[in-house]
């Protein structure tokens, strides 16, 4: 097999996974845009605080230490004490159905009704709220995340290559638990709103908030779980990209990445999500590779995915999976 | 008391439609222009005009552009940056390459310049409305700055990748490199923002800007009633960044001078500009100067309360004030979707009645 190709294949599978990683990200904005029509540009600020606040919590760092220190001229940064992983996720799953009911008490409920463009721009500002108030809280300096997920070159695929292609692929063990949490994710999540009571009633809210009322839904709660669900996936991405290249600034910025995963397989759909994240994963890695690094000085990456997307729309509005766009006068 | 139009007789259409048409007003903008253009320059000193000044008038005209786009004709746009790069670059190449032509030329060439790709960028507008239109405009914004910084044609094969406006002067003035006056390069910002203000304004309540309405109420309903939405859209994506453009050959050539293009015109641009037009109040030119001014002046504030008078560390007030535009933004659009603008006219329709509302 010519060198190239077998370059390519493994470009191709490391495109995957990348996609797997928007996906989880893009899974957040779904659910939200599902249930309530917001469209949640702060997801990926969401992703960052939770990790921020695992780190702290982890850590046994004292909340906005740094404000304490420079308002009372103390000295505090640690409580000296290290919280186990899994007990630290839990309490950051409690921080983050605090902010999603906070979030919904006092913002959302008082933009009921409004424009969708309207709401679009509140969580932007949500967005802009959020990264100064976790800066805030842990400090903006750049941390290390560690849940004990397995990193590193898998050795198994390593050696499997190698005997077939002469040439042995470089996956990371970190990529490979991120497809299965994100497969796993997205099987539970379906289930859950298939099945469950809850789920059920999400679902109905997505359809018709009014006709949801009239039988007795809360739209406060449905609103208020739906966005502690979007925490929660945002906190799961939050720890695979920050175990990933470390918790900081840039892990917002994926937000802005997975808006194209998002136009691209329609704002409506789960399974658009996940398409959508592979075709942009595989797309940018595969094009950086044949075409950006060679012939366009490299570094497409950056906007390869929106102009994709943008060319994509042109022939197809909805998206790949979204429902048809009807409009009346 | 004063401020009210008994007495003040129309006599014409043309005095009846004027922008301002209660007499208090009128002289108020001819004191306030008066002020801007005799008093100002006389006082202002360096600091005055880097901190203050020149990125309130730079940020007031891109304002101005971005909302004839998403106030007025309803296109949501996050491309600001890239195209505020796109009228650094062309400036910065058109003083590079025709240094015996004035500057003032070189600025209004390089708005049409980034007229024309707008234009280009906003030919998606057709088919996508939107969030989706908002996403797609982010590819001009990335790409725009990925061209800026891949290709060497741009910044003259400078070997730091930067752009530096060279020294040019109007009337025998230096107006942008290192020996420009406080003064001169104040004065050449607010002759762009009037005339900009000035267009921006008759354009919009004239036959274009009723187009550009129509369209943002409603695209269909107005495609009906014989707006043509090719023209209408790609008009208001070429009016708003003619200005946007002239804001960035601005912000390049005479208040930083030297840019770096992902640093300077990054997404974080669009969002700030952006911004400025929600607080200031979609659909309004004051809006525009008032979320401008806004923007301006609250991080130079925080920095000088907090920093200077409190002496906390700088990092903390630029995280405070984060915190505080992220609030400000959704305080105004549950209290005041339509921003600033409403205020002011809130208060003027109170003040009219005052002091009997009976």
């Amino acid at each position: 097999m010519p060198e190239q190709l077998i370059f390519g294949m493994e470009v191709f599978l490391n495109g995957l996974m990348a996609g797997v990683l928007y996906a989880l990200v893009a899974l957040g904005f779904v659910l939200i845009f599902k249930a309530s029509g917001i469209f949640n540009y702060a997801q990926g600020v969401m992703a960052l605080f939770a990790a921020l606040t695992l780190v702290g919590i982890m850590e046994g760092q004292v909340p906005f230490s740094h404000l304490i220190n420079a308002v009372f001229g103390t000295e505090v940064h640690h409580f000296g004490w290290h919280v186990p992983a899994l007990a630290a996720i839990f309490l950051t799953m409690v921080v983050m159905i605090l902010m999603a009911w906070i979030v919904n008490k006092l913002i959302f409920r008082h933009l009921v009704n409004q424009e969708p463009i309207i709401l679009f721009m509140a969580t932007i500002g949500l967005a802009y709220f959020l990264e100064g108030f976790g800066d805030m809280m842990w400090g903006s300096d750049i941390k290390k995340l560690d849940v004990g997920l397995p990193q590193g070159i898998n050795g198994w695929i390593d050696e499997k290559t190698f005997n077939i292609f002469d040439y042995g692929f470089f996956i990371d063990n970190l990529d490979i638990v991120a497809t299965v949490v994100a497969a796993l994710l997205v099987v539970a999540l379906v289930i859950f709103a298939q099945y469950s009571k809850q789920g059920r009633a999400m679902r109905a809210v997505a359809d018709d908030h009014q006709a949801a009322l009239s039988v007795g839904i809360s739209l406060s709660f449905i609103w208020v779980m739906v966005w502690s669900l979007a925490g929660f996936v945002a906190l799961v991405a939050g720890i695979v990209w920050g175990t990933k290249s470390g918790v900081q600034f840039s892990l917002s910025l994926i937000a802005l990445k997975a808006l194209p995963v998002l136009m691209l397989g329609g704002f409506t759909s789960i399974p658009g999500a996940i398409v959508g994240g592979l075709i942009i994963g595989v797309g940018e890695k595969v094009f950086e590779f044949a075409i950006g690094a060679p012939y366009l000085g490299g570094a497409t990456e950056i906007w390869f995915a929106y102009v994709l997307a943008l060319v994509f729309l042109v022939f197809r509005p909805q998206g790949l999976f979204g429902e048809k766009i009807i409009e009346r006068v | 008391m004063f401020y009210r139009e008994a007495g003040d007789f129309k006599t014409t259409y043309t005095e009846d439609s004027q922008t301002f048409p209660i007499k208090f007003d009128r002289y108020r903008y001819y004191a306030v222009l008066l002020f801007a253009f005799a008093v100002v320059p006389f006082i202002i000193n360096d600091y005055w005009v880097n901190a203050v000044f020149l990125p309130f008038l730079i940020y007031a005209i891109a304002a101005i552009g971005l909302n004839i786009l998403v106030g007025y004709c309803g296109q949501v746009s996050l491309g600001t940056g890239g195209f505020m790069a796109v009228g650094a670059y062309a400036v910065y190449k058109l003083m590079t390459t025709f240094p015996e032509v004035s500057i003032f030329l070189h600025v209004i060439l390089a708005g049409g310049i980034t007229a024309g790709v707008g234009v280009l960028f906003g030919l998606p507008s057709l088919r996508i409305k939107g969030f989706y239109l908002a996403v797609a405009t982010l590819a001009a914004q990335f790409f725009l700055v990925w061209l800026f910084n891949r290709v060497p044609w741009f910044y003259n094969y400078s070997a730091s990748g930067q752009i530096s406006a060279p020294e040019r002067t109007v009337f025998g003035v230096p107006v942008t490199g290192a020996e420009t006056a406080p003064w001169a390069a104040y004065l050449f910002c607010l002759v762009f923002l009037t005339a900009s203000a000035f267009i921006a304004r008759n354009l919009t309540r004239g036959m274009a800007g009723r187009k550009w309405m129509a369209i943002r109420d409603m695209d269909i309903a107005a495609e009906i009633i014989g707006v043509n939405p090719l023209k209408a859209k790609l008009s208001a994506f070429a009016v708003s960044s003619f200005f946007v453009g002239i804001s960035g050959a601005l912000f390049f050539a005479i208040y930083l001078g030297a840019v770096e293009v992902g640093e300077a015109f990054g997404i974080n641009k669009s969002f700030l500009v952006l911004f400025m037009v929600i607080i200031g109040g979609l659909g309004s030119i004051f809006g525009s100067f008032a979320g401008a001014a806004f923007l301006v002046l609250l991080p130079v504030l925080l920095k000088n309360t907090l920093v200077g008078g409190l002496g906390w560390p700088t990092d903390l007030a630029a995280h405070l004030e984060f915190i505080i535009v992220g609030a400000m933004i959704i305080i105004f659009l549950i209290a005041e979707p339509h921003g600033l603008a409403q205020l002011w006219r809130v208060a003027k329709e109170k003040l009219r009645l005052w002091p009997f509302p009976h």
